[in-house]
């Protein structure tokens, strides 16, 4: 063991020290109109100690604990996954069954799971769309919030002061949400890495204090409430029809009102706009453009030097992922009812940043998986209450540690010669 | 074919070309030799329009081409080989070719494609494998191969040899001669001088940003000053 891992661990142990002794040690309280310091209680002294120890021998014995680390057989997902060629068969089906088994599943679950599912497909949306700008043209974006929140608002406004309906606003959503993209792509075009992280860190921010203070027009931090629902060809999925003369979806089929008939539709519909966005994406991944934003991602000066225009190929990334979080958005704010500034927090945007990060930067199998992952895994850890968080990051350090190229890395057919 | 005619460039305050001008015919090999910080490579940059000229004129076929963008310019028939390959590590062989045909038709690009593979029977055997996993050298012909893609009349090539063992180099060098053959004109960047001067049918020699020395690549081989600067004496 060499001295520099002793200095180390005395170092961490001294940082960890400090701040739990300013955090959990010493606390100020009211003593009738005095402040007064009052220090920890024995109990509480001992857990303090015991981290510290765990701090310093995890410095002190971090070889050997990484080395145990390595240790831990990875999961060979290769192995479980059938051939490539039987895969190429097998391929259309898994995709059938699974379309089928999206599309069934709702009628025979809890109104709650189906709930939980909608919002799923939501953060699919939202990671395939950043997954383009930050998988594909490694383009770190850090305000990615913003254009979900452009069409989220886009909708809700339209609905509310022009009375269009869901299914006229989605496409203009997803234009707004691409304009915004567009906007901001013009000044980033020269930035890469943790500049470009800066900006669109800061575009996040402008776009939600925009929202929390223009109160004339978005309502401020009370946000807009009682957005239109969407409708099934003009039928409405309230017990009574809102409008004069419309009849509702029940009374159309003459079968009696069920509130989670709204929850089923919206589901349906949020699966229909994710397949839609799969598909589109998908086909773009496979021509040249889809290929210029991984090239633009492996080295700028070469993909100048084969005649290619940077600025066409990085502000099209953009624009194409703005519009999915624009699809998205107005989606949430159907799906929602209500929205306000405090849903379009930084949060959210780290959060669909860890679901590109955790599913394999670039993969569209990995993003939807990761997705689920991380929209499920809060929601089961629930009964861990104030300690649901702190699992939760648990689980993504150790998920780093485990499988740092993410769940199911970005793939690229092997040719294998025969010996 | 091309001809560059009494150009400077700067960087910021610093100027690295010093009214450089260097012609290149149909048909030839050229070559540009000089130290490290000669400015050879910022005269590649130039004529590809990054950082462009503060002066001077730089004609392709006839045309002015100082002023166009650097897409612009590499969509007229001229393609460079940039220094250190620079290829796209996570993309394949395949896609990797590819890009070098952005904007020609699939079928044109196929047919170009097919003739690389030919040239480079290597890349065939690797097709389908990341660029990023393979050796230097074959890099190397990945690189040239790309830049092939685009069908260009004439290409740049910034120090081909660059880090590959002497096998390899000759392998390289072979290359480039056949593309001549093949009626690309070619304008070599080296520091290898020997060797490029041995395959080169005309020379420039760059010292400081200036053009010091022209001749053919045989005199310039026996030149005494080129002999003691450039080839070990």
């Amino acid at each position: 063991m060499s001295n520099s891992k002793f200095y180390n661990a005395i170092f961490a142990a001294g940082i960890t020290l400090i701040l739990a002794c300013l955090m959990i040690g010493i606390k100020l309280d009211n003593e009738g109109a005095q402040l007064a310091v009052k220090g920890a209680t024995a109990e509480q002294w001992g857990w303090i100690g015991l981290g510290i120890a765990i701090v310093f021998f995890s410095q002190l014995f971090s070889s050997q604990i990484d080395a145990m680390f390595g240790k831990i057989p990875k999961p060979n997902l290769g192995a479980m996954l059938p051939e490539e060629r039987k895969m190429a068969t097998l391929k259309p089906w898994l995709i059938a069954a699974v379309v089928v088994i999206m599309l069934i599943w709702p009628f025979m679950v809890s109104r709650g799971s189906v709930d939980l599912a909608t919002l799923t497909l939501i953060y699919i949306m939202l990671g395939l769309g950043l997954n383009i700008v930050v998988g594909l043209a490694g383009l770190l974006d850090l305000g990615f919030v913003a254009f979900y929140a452009v069409g989220a608002y886009t909708y809700a406004l339209l609905s509310e002061y022009f009375g269009l309906s869901f299914w006229a606003c989605l496409p203009i959503s997803a234009g707004m949400a691409a304009l915004f993209g567009f906007i901001l792509g013009f000044p980033v075009l020269r930035l890469r890495g943790d500049y470009l992280a800066i900006v669109t860190l800061g575009f996040g921010e402008i776009i939600r204090i925009l929202l929390n203070n223009w109160s004339a027009v978005t309502g401020g931090p009370s946000g807009i409430s009682g957005i239109a629902k969407p409708t099934l060809f003009g039928l409405e999925f309230t017990r009574r029809a809102k409008e004069e003369g419309n009849v509702p979806f029940h009374e159309f089929l003459g079968i009696d009102y069920s509130s989670s008939y709204k929850v089923i539709f919206l589901y349906l519909i949020a699966v229909l706009l994710v397949l839609f966005v799969i598909y589109v994406i998908n086909r773009l991944m496979r021509m040249p453009i889809g290929r210029a934003w991984e090239a633009l991602r492996d080295d700028e000066i070469a993909c100048r030097s084969l005649g290619l225009n940077r600025t066409a190929i990085k502000l099209s990334a953009f624009t194409l992922g703005a519009s999915t979080a624009g699809f998205a958005g107005s989606f949430f704010a159907a799906r929602q009812g209500f929205i306000s500034p405090e849903s379009f927090i930084f949060i959210e945007s780290a959060i669909i940043l860890a679901i590109v990060v955790l599913g394999g930067m670039g993969s569209q199998v990995g993003v939807i998986l990761a997705a689920i992952v991380m929209t499920i895994l809060p929601e089961l850890a629930r009964e861990f209450s104030e300690y649901r968080m702190l699992l939760f990051g648990l689980l993504m350090v150790l998920m780093m540690r485990w499988r740092p190229e993410g769940l199911v890395p970005m793939k690229r057919p092997h040719l294998e010669l025969k010996q | 074919m091309l001809r560059i005619n009494n150009i400077n460039t700067h960087y910021g305050q610093i100027q690295a070309l010093h009214d450089v001008s260097v012609e290149v015919k149909k048909g030839e090999i050229v070559t540009l030799i000089g130290a490290n910080g000669a400015g050879k490579t910022t005269l590649m940059m130039t004529i590809c329009g990054d950082p462009q000229a503060s002066s001077g004129k730089i004609h392709f076929d006839g045309e002015d081409i100082s002023r166009l963008t650097t897409a612009k310019i590499m969509q007229k028939g001229l393609a460079i080989v940039p220094e250190g390959r620079r290829v796209f590590s996570g993309l394949t062989v395949e896609e990797n070719l590819y890009m070098g045909s952005y904007y020609r038709s699939k079928a044109e690009a196929a047919e170009t494609a097919e003739h690389v593979l030919e040239l480079f029977p290597r890349l065939r055997e690797r097709f389908s494998q990341r660029a990023g996993t393979m050796s230097g050298g074959e890099q190397q012909m990945l690189a040239i191969g790309r830049a092939m893609m685009s069908k260009p009349r004439m290409i740049l090539l910034d120090e081909p040899s660059l880090g590959l063992a002497p096998i390899i180099i000759q392998q390289i060098f072979d290359i480039i001669q056949k593309l001549r053959d093949e009626g690309v004109t070619i304008f070599l960047v080296e520091q290898n001088a020997n060797q490029a001067l041995r395959i080169a049918d005309r020379g420039y020699v760059l010292e400081n940003g200036r053009v010091v020395l022209e001749d053919s690549g045989d005199a310039l081989l026996t030149n005494e000053a080129v002999q003691q600067a450039y080839l070990g004496g």
